[in-house]
């Protein structure tokens, strides 16, 4: 039936009905694209309000706290939840998983469409903030007691975290089973594209714990609402329950970010560098397959000071540590892939080479973090924001526009703008490291995090405005990428099938944009095929004008 | 590799040369937090910068030098041996492990320093609430707002507790922190071997002034602080 559909749309245009109802996984791709670039872009704006609102002590823009705590808490929740999960395990997952395995669509189509609908919901329900009369003003973290006598709307929180848990729960299943089982013949798992290793294991981490954080948000409305008093310290409670079930699922979704974005990466830096990973199976077996096992129980570290037994700290010290071996691991495959390539400086490898540098400052920023004395002075302050920024906002960030770009060419059939593409990584990227180094700057010297002013700190105003500055240079950024894009919808030149000369499948066996059902015949791989495989003297064979779609 | 390797040699023996700063101790004995957190802070700079200096000029070298010279160019050619995947994967972890094993163990040192109170220690109470702080001096009957006062050269511990929600106390330049917990007393201690004033204030989010719960640390001289306790006990403790 939806092939049926899908041929009626591509000849008769734009319909909305049939993007809404589609099961076609690049389609469900695309709306996940457009509903976590919008939760970024919102984001992102109450990012440059609070920036704006920080460049001086005292009332800047607004004269109410809570208004701050507001953006402060839509920034985090729908920065995490409504765009970098989303991002990578919805819009990356649902266009690259079926066109690097060979399949023609997902396992369960229909499940899909109820993932990204579950996923829209949760962004309506997010944006919500903005129009209900006591907007949630909890943080992302939605801590007990606080959340549960707030005059905020944590049912809001709740909500909006149950909704998209069990569009990424749905998800999960999905994916997991077409990786499983619906590879091309001839795809081993030792042939495999890194990308697809790393959206498997993110899975496998994402329905291991998102129900934890599930049970945790719904305790929380459970005590706010009905009355019951799992964290009602006089009737028996405690908050440090929710912060442990909190981090337990909170400190693996990290990983859940984390380990897509280097598999976006490591494609980027094999295609072009034109050479084959560094150390696959090391990085597969040390690297990816270290982390999902150390991953679930390093959560602890986000609890050193919160009333934990210190023997419990101290264990968690050396298990957070751990985590340096199987990311070193990781990021040596990258630096290491580079090794006798034959590198081309297009803008996905900007950012693939801007994010190598970024997660290098973010990931050895993390290490004081682990150690539980260093970690008293510098928890809660400006070092934090300043390291998760550098981890997750920026590295993860460089990782979902890099692979944006990357994938522009396939998604869209026309190419991006180059030179303003480079533009916007420049200028992103020089914005990124004033901004978030001089928040950790900051952070060493004691500014606390969460402040909507700092009458405290007098001396700390001019770094402030630094930050702000920096931040502004971000989002200057940012227009020039949009811009690069929307001149490449509008006006870009046509693209051909594979215009950056890969090996992987999606890119060698389909037309750009792949037509439903992706590929013509089930592509038949060889004994010496592999997603990597250059330097075999076969680019010549490569197939180019057949995959041109058949104009109808 | 190679350079890597030796560069954390390095490193180790630094490490087990210096330690004499990381024993810094004022007159009576007792370990100085800030001079211990800025010594571990400083050691583990020394860590992460040269491992991310490594890291970042090999990056760079790569890029360099192997930049795509002609628009036909590959790589690929080169395939590790099973030997060299072991080696790539093995002598990577077990130098991580080894730095991880030191920083753990250098951490634990200073850790056990911040939550062995010594035995001396002048007993403040402090109760967070949304959102200010009450002082209180377990042994007179004074309750302070937004203020405490201490002698000097006397350790100080403080027993945190919280009336609401969780707050957490914070005094930068003491090196201090911890969290104060609804139904919970946690505790921390902190040197008074400078007097002066210094700020502490609240990082544990709690709502709508909490950039505004803050307040003053006064460390005074012990017969000052003296005639200050028995002006109040005058008063009957109330301010």
């Amino acid at each position: 039936m939806s092939t049926a559909v899908e041929s009626k749309t591509r000849e008769g245009g734009f319909s909305l009905k049939e993007w809404i109802f589609t099961t076609d996984h690049k389609r469900i791709g695309i709306l996940y694209l457009i509903g976590s670039y919008a939760a970024f872009a919102v984001a992102g704006i109450m990012a440059m309000l609070m920036r704006t609102e920080l460049s001086s002590i005292g009332p800047t823009i607004t004269e109410n706290p809570n208004t701050y705590n507001v953006w402060l808490y839509f920034h985090g929740a729908a920065m995490i939840l409504g765009y970098q999960i989303p991002a990578l395990t919805g819009f990356f997952a649902n266009y690259y998983v079926p066109l690097m395995i060979g399949a023609k669509d997902v396992a369960f189509p229909r499940l899909n469409a109820l993932s990204v609908w579950l996923f829209w919901m949760g962004i309506v329900l997010a944006l919500l903030t903005f129009v209900v009369p006591d907007p949630p003003d909890i943080m992302w973290t939605g801590y007990p007691p606080y959340s549960v006598i707030t005059q905020g709307n944590t049912a809001l929180y709740t909500f909006t975290v149950l909704l998209i848990g069990f569009s990424s729960i749905a998800g999960g299943v999905n994916f997991l089973t077409t990786i499983i089982y619906m590879r091309a013949p001839g795809m081993t798992w030792g042939k495999l594209n890194m990308f697809i290793w790393c959206i498997l294991t993110a899975f496998i981490i994402q329905i291991i714990f998102v129900p934890v954080l599930g049970t945790a948000v719904t305790m929380i409305s459970f005590d706010k609402y009905l009355g019951t008093t799992f964290f009602n310290a006089s009737m028996g409670g405690t908050a440090v329950l929710y912060e442990n079930l909190f981090w337990f699922y909170s400190h693996p979704a990290v990983y859940v970010i984390l380990l897509p974005a280097m598999g976006i990466i490591y494609e980027i830096v094999a295609t072009f560098a034109r050479n084959n990973i560094f150390n696959y199976r090391g990085i597969l077996y040390g690297g990816i397959w270290g982390v999902v096992a150390l991953g679930g129980i390093v959560w602890a570290h986000h609890l050193y000071v919160a009333g934990i037994p210190d023997w419990m700290s101290l264990i968690h010290v050396f298990l957070t540590l751990l985590i340096s071996v199987p990311v070193g691991l990781l990021m040596i495959g990258i630096v290491g892939t580079l090794y006798k390539g034959a590198i081309e400086y297009r803008t996905p490898m900007l950012y693939a080479v801007g994010f190598v540098f970024l997660f290098l400052i973010g990931g050895l920023t993390g290490i004081p973090n682990a150690m539980s004395s260093i970690y008293i002075h510098i928890t809660e302050t400006y070092w934090i924001p300043g390291h998760f920024h550098y981890v997750m906002a920026l590295s993860v960030t460089f990782a979902i526009i890099g692979g944006t770009y990357y994938i522009f060419p396939k998604m869209t059939g026309r190419m991006y703008h180059e030179g303003l593409g480079k533009l916007g990584f420049i200028l992103l990227f020089v914005g990124a490291n004033i901004t978030f180094f001089l928040t950790m700057v900051l952070g060493v010297r004691g500014m606390p995090r969460r402040y909507y002013d700092y009458p405290q700190f007098p001396e700390f105003e001019g770094i402030q405005q630094l930050i702000t500055y920096g931040s502004y240079v971000i989002l200057a950024g940012s227009v020039v990428i949009l811009a690069s894009w929307v001149y490449g919808l509008v006006r870009g030149e046509k693209a051909v099938a594979n215009p950056w000369g890969s090996r992987s499948l999606e890119w060698t066996h389909t037309p750009s944009p792949p037509p439903p059902g992706n590929f013509k015949e089930v592509p038949q791989l060889s004994e010496d095929w592999s997603p990597y495989g250059y330097g075999n003297g076969k680019r010549e064979e490569e197939k180019g004008e057949d995959l041109e779609p058949a104009r109808p | 590799m190679r350079t890597f390797f030796k560069t954390h040699a390095i490193i180790f023996l630094l490490a087990l040369i210096l330690p004499v700063s990381s024993h810094a101790s004022t007159d009576k004995g007792v370990p100085d937090l800030v001079v211990e957190w800025d010594t571990l802070w400083h050691h583990m700079m020394i860590d992460i910068t040269v491992i991310g200096m490594i890291f970042a000029i090999v990056t760079l070298y790569l890029m360099f030098k192997y930049r795509r010279r002609t628009p036909d160019e590959e790589g690929g050619r080169f395939r590790l041996s099973t030997l060299g995947v072991m080696g790539w994967t093995l002598i990577p972890a077990f130098i991580f492990l080894a730095d991880d094993i030191f920083l753990a163990a250098k951490n634990f040192e200073v850790w056990q320093k911040y939550r062995n109170v010594p035995e001396n220690a002048y007993v403040v109470e402090v109760e967070a609430y949304m959102w200010g702080w009450d002082v209180k001096y377990p042994e007179e009957e004074i309750v302070l707002t937004n203020e405490m006062v201490v002698p000097q050269d006397r350790p100080v511990m403080v027993r945190l507790k919280s009336r609401d929600v969780v707050h957490s106390f914070f005094a930068p330049e003491l090196r201090v922190k911890w969290d104060a917990v609804p139904g919970m007393v946690t505790y921390l201690w902190f040197n008074t071997h400078k007097g002066g004033e210094y700020l502490f204030t609240c990082t544990e989010y709690c709502g709508l002034l909490h950039s505004g719960m803050y307040g003053k640390i006064r460390i005074v001289p012990p017969q000052e602080f003296t005639r200050w306790i028995e002006d109040h006990r005058e008063k009957g403790g109330k301010i």
